[in-house]
């Protein structure tokens, strides 16, 4: 059930241009014929490449404090809060610029919108890490169930926060049809995140004993889900994910790459030396995924937005097609062995039995 | 000796009695040893070829060690590529099937010569709720109940269980739980699998029927809350009762190290007359006879709507725990020597 029947909002403020999602967003909305001005939000420039982008979209040069007048006085119908960082960035901050970012950001601009009398749209950019990492989790997360425990991954921790100012939001303003989109990681063969840096490694570090089920969501479904919701109307909270499951073990041998198991322990100290060198990011927030994964349940999505991201799988192999260099075991040498192998067997047995024959 | 030697040598004065002919030696079916009265399965029609020396073949017959040798290799590429599928709760049906079920399949027929009572009464289609008596320090008959299932049933249905968070936190232990097809026990994941149309396994005593003594073998413990009755009124899956007999007698438990438990953070330290005695060693089973039963469905269909009536879900659990105790006396009268053959 496809509920679109309202028009799509005129004026639509999107913060985090300056990031690939944010951008994208942007153009895709200003190209709608529907929607008259698209404002960006973000307290940085975007980088040059983005221009061609965001060609129709009005830029603000700023962060969600000095914005709070401008969505009232813009006459925004559509919020779409996209400027959620999922890991520190040293080179803006770190962990402090993060939180800053996320938590305060978000609450200040919430706080804007809630003045703002025209607003009828809230789009919130979250992620599956809202249902935390606990041995006793269910194999399947739905939207309804709640973390067990307050996660220790700092991104975890923020996304916690972000969806409660989403819940007070809701009770303030309830005429707002406010949609929580729970992100899983993005992948695609293009995107730059921590996890496609980490994929693309030839050699990969894994938690020994541990095989996490992950879910992927490819970039371009996450877009397409982030556009339906601004420009139709499905209020509510969604897991946004590819269906099925990979492994990590199995997603590194697909990636023909090679892994190490490492303790945990081993894995956590590691991470925090890389991470105070500068190089790498992996945090508590990924070894957690790592020890427990993450499987969310799509069908709410599906039946609501009337879209099916391409599976897990699907989006995968999109990201080894983007990063074929750096694999060793790739599964064309090992179909060639194999044949090799059997080939060498086959040989080795024809000559012994000949040699018997002729005794 | 011919048929008239035979006559006159065993059954003097009886003529109607015909010598067995070859084929009447009855083949192996459950276990080592032959079901009195019951007919056996079908035959396999690859069996008699393994059977065969390799080097009398003929040319134009298919040649059974390059065809073995091709399969492992091929299995060994697929797992290399990852070229497999799992499923959202982990389980991996190629690795358990020609890795883990072979294996255990040596355990479950040679070792503990199992036999399986009532298969007809596992549903070939849909779900089922699989209730059991646990016992055996570690939770072995869980595995056998799952082997019985792959061996016995005419549909080689695969058993999902259900085990406890402490399974879930030991690094190995949880990821092999999981590729087998076990998932935690809570009833989200309980009621999905059924409405998923999968068989449910599911030890309502937990750790208080392996971790108990030996003196109190076959003594069905309390089955707390009735959780397992709840998610199947909830999806209105059939329950069935599985009694097991066997199990108790492998690592006769005579003493529970509660303080050392304690301290290692596991629920009970089990002392048998060879563990820790023999260590490493004293953890090989002993070769009990096994016996597992499986119980005609409780249907629960109709009674959708009383899945959070406490009373209607303490009746039925208590129900399903009567069966099983029942059972577990059946066994006991049928199995006089628990290492008898």
């Amino acid at each position: 059930m496809v509920t679109s029947v309202s028009k799509p909002p005129r004026v639509v403020v999107v913060t985090g241009v300056s990031r690939f999602l944010g951008a994208r967003v942007a153009s895709r909305l200003a190209a709608h014929p529907g929607v008259e001005r698209v404002i960006g939000l973000d307290p940085r420039d975007p980088p040059t490449a983005f221009s061609g982008l965001l060609g129709d979209v009005e830029l603000v040069k700023a962060d969600a404090r000095a914005a709070s007048g401008a969505i009232a006085d813009l006459g925004a119908e559509a919020v779409v809060h996209l400027s959620v960082a999922s890991a520190p960035d040293p080179d803006s901050g770190g962990r402090a610029a993060m939180k800053e970012q996320n938590v305060i950001g978000t609450m200040q601009l919430l706080a804007a919108a809630q003045a703002a009398p025209q607003l009828r749209k809230l789009v919130v950019r979250s992620s599956t890490a809202a249902y935390g990492a606990s041995f006793k989790d269910p194999a399947v997360f739905t939207e309804e169930t709640e973390p067990r425990a307050v996660p220790r991954g700092s991104f975890a921790r923020d996304i916690l926060d972000i969806e409660g100012y989403v819940r007070g939001f809701r009770r303030r303003r309830p005429e707002v049809g406010a949609t929580v989109l729970r992100f899983a990681p993005f992948i695609s063969a293009s995107a730059e995140t921590t996890l496609t840096r980490y994929f693309a490694q030839p050699v990969v570090p894994t938690v020994w004993g541990r095989d996490a089920r992950l879910q992927f969501v490819h970039v371009d479904d996450a877009l397409e889900i982030l556009h339906r919701a601004v420009v139709e109307d499905h209020p509510g909270t969604f897991n946004v994910a590819g269906a099925g499951v990979l492994v990590l073990s199995q997603a590194v041998r697909r990636a023909g790459r090679i892994s190490i198991a490492l303790p945990e322990g081993a894995l956590s100290s590691l991470a925090s030396v890389a991470r105070n060198v500068g190089i790498g990011q992996i945090g508590l927030d990924q070894i957690d995924w790592f020890v427990h994964g993450r499987v969310v349940d799509t069908s709410r999505l599906t039946a609501e937005f009337g879209f099916t991201p391409r599976t897990t799988a699907e989006a995968f192999e999109d990201f080894i097609a983007g990063h074929a260099n750096g694999a060793s075991l790739t599964a064309g040498r090992l179909d060639a062995a194999e044949r090799a192998i059997l080939e060498g067997i086959r040989a080795v047995r024809a000559s012994a039995a000949a040699a018997g024959g002729s005794d | 000796m011919s048929q008239e030697e035979y006559r006159r040598a065993t059954l003097p004065g009886h003529v109607d009695f015909e010598l067995p002919a070859e084929e009447a030696v009855p083949r192996k079916i459950n276990g080592n040893h032959p079901l009195n009265g019951r007919t056996p399965r079908t035959p396999q029609p690859e069996e008699p070829e393994t059977e065969q020396p390799e080097t009398e073949q003929p040319a134009d017959v298919v040649d059974i060690w390059d065809q073995r040798v091709a399969k492992g290799l091929a299995f060994l590429r697929r797992r290399l590529t990852g070229a497999y599928e799992v499923d959202d709760f982990g389980f991996d049906p190629d690795l358990a099937d020609s890795v883990f079920l072979p294996m255990l399949k040596r355990l479950y027929k040679d070792w503990f010569r199992t036999e399986v009572l009532g298969i007809e009464h596992v549903p070939a289609t849909g779900g089922g709720l699989l209730v059991g008596n646990h016992s055996g320090v570690l939770a072995l008959d869980a595995v056998m109940l799952s082997v019985a299932l792959r061996d016995q049933h005419p549909e080689e249905r695969h058993l999902r269980l259900l085990g406890a968070d402490l399974v879930f936190r030991v690094p190995v232990m949880s990821e092999l739980a999981r590729k087998v097809g076990a998932t935690v026990a809570c009833n989200p994941d309980a009621e999905r699998l059924m409405r998923n149309d999968e068989l449910v396994g599911v030890f309502p005593e937990g750790f208080k029927g392996t971790g108990k003594l030996y003196a109190d073998r076959y003594k069905l413990q309390r089955f707390g809350r009735g959780g397992f009755v709840s998610a199947a009124l909830r999806t209105g899956t059939p329950i069935i009762p599985v009694g097991i007999v066997g199990a108790e007698e492998i690592y006769p438990m005579i003493a529970d190290l509660k303080p050392l438990a304690r301290l290692l953070g596991v629920p009970y330290f089990p002392v048998t007359p060879f563990f820790p005695a023999l260590g490493p060693l004293g953890l090989v089973p002993l070769p009990s006879k096994w016996m597992i039963q499986f119980c005609p469905p409780i249907p629960t269909a109709h009674l959708t709507e009383y899945a959070d009536d406490p009373m209607v879900v303490y009746n039925l659990a208590d129900q399903v725990r009567e069966t099983i105790q029942a059972t577990l006396h059946d066994l006991l009268a049928k199995r006089p020597d628990p290492f008898g053959l």
